[in-house]
């Protein structure tokens, strides 16, 4: 049976996705990058091949993704992020016109055709503000782990006004909220908003256009989802596995050209026949 | 005598400076800013006065600046930092025409005419890359205080090349080129020349023009208004450390006089009136 992978390499987490034939998930991992970033590819790949319950032999066709694509040496090609999540996004949600993802160190305004073409794409990774990043220094000034940072926001009921644009200088308005005895929880629910208003000025630069599909590693994150929503007015397309899309995107890719070869490769039997 | 006082109330720290009648410095005090903004203003002028040997009750007239100036419930009059800059840079060199004030969470550029009216300013206070605290910022990450950045520059020759872009994301510049085996004083020299790079872009966007006077805490570091000179083409002024830090707060002190004086004039006037 044909197998393809897809690993995409962010800044901050690895993502491995092995899909089958039909274009079904059967295995997936994700790990920290950390600094060894070639190693942090092959050991994620590793462990989705495990999921999978196959060999590494068994998969055809691996495209690697994300900012690290190229130190992903064993794959067969490398695709951009942008390109992955727009397909990723489609394969899911096919519905899906404009895509918001937001990872660790960047966040990405897509819109795309019906299919996951990219017609358009906006991003930021120029500066930390409305990226993980941010959630991450709220989370390390107000000593709130981050897996707590969602469901805290969410208990958050009167939100502060987040008046500065740099992570840096977020901190400190952070603290100067506590400081004058704010509830975490509604400190959090100022910091989540502030990211959904940025992430949404980058979503209107590329225009919004039903569905959205939010993707990403911030995806996990609770309180984002539905601090996007309220803000936009919208609904948006989330799942389990939104934060592999990127993956997935290169996995969907990586089959894709593993059947083309194929054919490639049938039509040249034939020819020397 | 008429001793009048200066507050500067800025991002990171407040500073006080004591003048008298003729404007000569009698002392200077400064407090982190903190959280409790009027508290760390009244430490700061407290700390002045008693550099300059004078009670805090026989201050003529207080001026307020910097951006808690509002906070300062015991000042007489407050003036906006750039009013207070111009006037503390010519207090120093009369005849600057560009100001560069590099503080702690906030960089500004002024071009001043030759009777030191503000003609033109930008500022940066929205992005922590072009202020001191990219610089505090890459010293933490290093393992460094504050305090060890000027010693670290200092001993450094050769810089490292750092974006400068996102005080954030510096991080992990910085994590790359010490794996690599950069020194930090080399990792640190190369930021202070990306702050560098961002004033410049600053002052040309108000059209500098010399003579060029650098203020501000970030220019106690010798290597910032070196690194400055090098790209400026030209000589530039820079007052002597510690007072670098304090212009602005010279300057409030300096308009405190003569709003007094125009005060005393004004009352001056009304008593003839009254008499005539």
């Amino acid at each position: 049976m044909l197998h393809a992978g897809g690993v995409d390499v962010g800044s901050t987490q690895t993502k491995a996705v092995v899909i089958d034939e039909a274009r079904r998930i059967v295995g997936r991992s994700l790990i920290p990058t950390g600094a060894n970033v070639v190693t942090a590819a092959q050991s994620a790949f590793d462990l989705a091949v495990a999921e999978a319950g196959i060999t590494e032999g068994d998969v055809a066709y691996v495209i690697g993704t994300g900012y690290g694509r190229y130190k992903v040496t064993f794959g067969n090609a490398q695709v951009t992020e942008i390109c992955c999540h727009a397909r990723g996004a489609a394969e899911m949600f096919p519905g899906t016109r404009t895509v918001l993802d937001m990872g660790g160190q960047d966040t990405k305004a897509i819109r795309i055709q019906p299919g996951g073409d990219v017609l358009d794409f906006c991003m930021n990774d120029k500066c930390a503000a409305g990226t993980g990043r941010f959630l991450q220094s709220a989370a390390a000034a107000l000593g709130i782990p981050m897996d707590e940072l969602g469901s805290r926001a969410l208990a958050g009921q009167k939100p502060v006004n987040i008046t500065t644009t740099c992570t840096v200088f977020a901190e400190s308005e952070v603290l100067s909220w506590l400081a004058k005895g704010k509830k975490i929880d509604d400190i959090l629910l100022g910091v989540h908003r502030s990211i959904a208003t940025r992430s949404i000025a980058l979503l209107r630069r590329v225009g919004i256009e039903d569905e959205i599909t939010f993707t990403g590693g911030v995806t996990r994150n609770q309180a984002m989802a539905p601090v996007l929503e309220e803000a936009l007015g919208k609904k948006l397309n989330l799942s389990e596995e939104s934060h592999y899309m990127g993956a997935l995107g290169a996995a969907i890719i990586a089959l894709e050209r593993a059947r083309a070869g194929e054919g490639a490769g049938t039509a040249q039997v034939g020819g020397a026949a | 005598m008429r001793i009048t006082a200066g507050v500067d109330i800025g991002s990171t720290y407040a500073k006080a400076a004591v003048l008298d009648d003729d404007g000569k410095l009698l002392g200077t005090g400064i407090k982190p800013t903190g959280f409790r903004l009027a508290e760390a203003a009244a430490d700061a002028l407290a700390q002045a006065c008693a550099a300059a040997g004078v009670e805090r009750e026989s201050l003529a007239y207080v001026c307020s600046t910097g951006y808690g100036r509002s906070m300062v419930a015991f000042r007489d009059v407050q003036v906006t930092d750039l009013t207070a800059q111009a006037w503390g840079t010519r207090y120093f060199y009369p005849d600057t025409r560009t100001v560069l004030d590099v503080g702690g969470q906030t960089m500004k550029a002024l071009r001043l005419d030759e009777h030191g009216r503000v003609r033109s300013f930008r500022l940066n206070d929205k992005c922590a890359a072009g202020t001191g605290a990219f610089l505090e910022k890459t010293a933490r990450y290093l393992g460094y205080r504050i305090e060890e950045i000027g010693p670290l520059v200092d001993a450094s020759v050769k810089t490292v090349p750092i974006s400068g872009v996102c005080a954030v994301f510096a991080e992990s510049e910085v994590i790359n080129h010490v794996s690599a085996g950069a020194s930090p004083g080399d990792i640190m020299h190369g930021a202070m020349k990306s702050l560098v790079q961002r004033s410049v872009q600053l002052m040309k966007r108000v059209q500098m023009e010399p003579e060029f006077t650098l203020v501000g805490g970030i220019m106690r570091f010798g290597t910032m208004s070196r690194l400055l000179r090098e790209s400026l083409g030209a000589g530039v002024n820079v007052p002597p450390e510690p007072r670098v830090q304090f212009t602005a707060a010279i300057g409030a002190a300096v308009l405190a006089g003569r709003r007094l004086r125009k005060l005393e004039a004004r009352q001056g006037e009304q008593h003839l009136a009254a008499a005539g």
